[in-house]
């Protein structure tokens, strides 16, 4: 599956085998307080189970000033 | 995850209730807390007209977007900071939204009408780009809701917004601030407009969460001039908190709104007057904003070596500065 992370630097990581969206957050260190998971034009809880094919976008919540 | 609602597929999840929600029951939920919100804390009735403070990113629009759709007299203010592409990319996103909602968008540039952006004034200021930018933004939205006849100035600081000031206020024991966070500035000054946070009870990720379902084009970029910011650095810790400890934040702010803020209340006893320079209401003979601008002025005239052909200051802002980009 790909992951995307477009803000605020465009990053992406690929991840084999099925994954839930909180074991892909806990891989990469994020905290899940901090972003929302968007597949397609859906949000995704961080139960749900991606798989092989699967892409999805981390966007980051937090802004600051 | 199922929606608590309808027992479909949950798009939202909201921790702190102990909830989660599929996309319509996760609108209404949004929709009902600022409802709440407003109702509760007596903000405005439909009868009043609102100004909403709109920077281009997601929670000023989520918040607009909400009180339009609610029928509310809702104009939007956009403050041009003069912050390069990442001013010219927000502006273009409020004037998109406005348009798109015949939605009235009233916008002041601040270089123009006061010869710097935000960078110029905090270097010439020698403050931190936050700290200019806030005065800058605050003395403006009391002064173009005061002229354009508006009650209320409605922003959308959300939750985490609201904790983390006060955790920043709690670390270094501000009383006069801690006295005076609330959703609900009251104006207390003839030449005060009302300033309410609608979104207080919301966090950023819920906010975010609503953005994206209603198709809210945003900002999604970190202002340029934020990076370093404390407010991120306090932001992150109480996510680490709310993590481990769900309902963290939300304790905190709504537990010190109801059981904190009116011990402190009792340290409050500034006295208003109006500035001595542009008539605003200020606790001090001349007002913060003047006073930063007065310095402005006088670092300009200061001469210094290598420096290019700099803007001559505007002398006054006019009102004809404030124009209405798109009709209600």
């Amino acid at each position: 599956m790909k992951v995307h992370i477009r803000y605020p630097k465009p990053q992406t990581y690929e991840f084999t085998g099925r994954k839930t969206v909180q074991q892909v957050l806990d891989e990469l260190r994020i905290n899940p307080e901090t972003v929302i998971i968007i597949k397609g034009d859906t949000l995704l809880t961080r139960d749900v189970t991606l798989s092989e094919g699967d892409e999805i976008e981390i966007r980051y919540a937090i802004s600051g000033g | 995850m199922l929606c608590i609602k309808c027992k479909q597929t949950a798009w939202v999840e909201v921790r702190r209730h102990h909830s989660a929600f599929c996309r319509s029951h996760f609108l209404d939920y949004f929709d009902n807390q600022v409802l709440k919100a407003v109702r509760e804390e007596r903000m405005f009735t439909q009868d009043d007209r609102i100004l909403v403070a709109i920077s281009g990113g997601k929670d000023s629009l989520a918040l607009w977007d909400v009180l339009l759709r609610h029928g509310y007299q809702a104009d939007g203010l956009y403050i041009d900071l003069g912050i390069a592409e990442y001013s010219d990319h927000s502006r273009a996103k409020s004037e998109a939204f406005a348009a798109a909602r015949d939605a009235a968008l009233r916008v002041v540039e601040l270089e123009q009408d006061y010869g710097h952006g935000v960078k110029g004034l905090a270097q010439h200021a020698r403050r931190v780009p936050c700290s200019a930018c806030g005065l800058s933004k605050r003395y403006l939205f009391n002064k173009v809701a005061l002229e354009g006849g508006y009650r209320v100035v409605a922003t959308g600081h959300n939750l985490d917004d609201e904790v983390a000031t006060l955790l920043g206020n709690l670390l270094h024991w501000q009383m006069g601030y801690l006295s005076r966070q609330s959703p609900v500035l009251e104006a207390t000054h003839p030449g005060l407009v009302k300033k309410v946070k609608p979104l207080f009870r919301l966090t950023e990720q819920e906010t975010v969460s609503y953005a994206i379902i209603q198709g809210i084009d945003y900002v999604p970029e970190e202002c340029p001039m934020a990076q370093g910011a404390r407010s991120l650095v306090y932001k992150e810790v109480l996510n680490l908190l709310e993590k481990h400890s769900p309902g963290a934040k939300h304790n905190l702010l709504l537990g010190f709104l109801e059981k904190g803020r009116p011990v402190f209340r009792e340290v409050d006893n500034t006295e208003l007057r109006e500035c001595e320079q542009c008539g605003q209401p200020t606790t001090t003979p001349v007002c913060a904003f003047c006073r930063m601008m007065d310095v402005v002025r006088l670092r300009e005239r200061e001469p210094r070596s290598g420096q290019r052909g700099r803007r001559p200051h505007a002398a006054a802002p006019s009102s004809e500065a404030v124009m209405t980009t798109a009709d209600g």
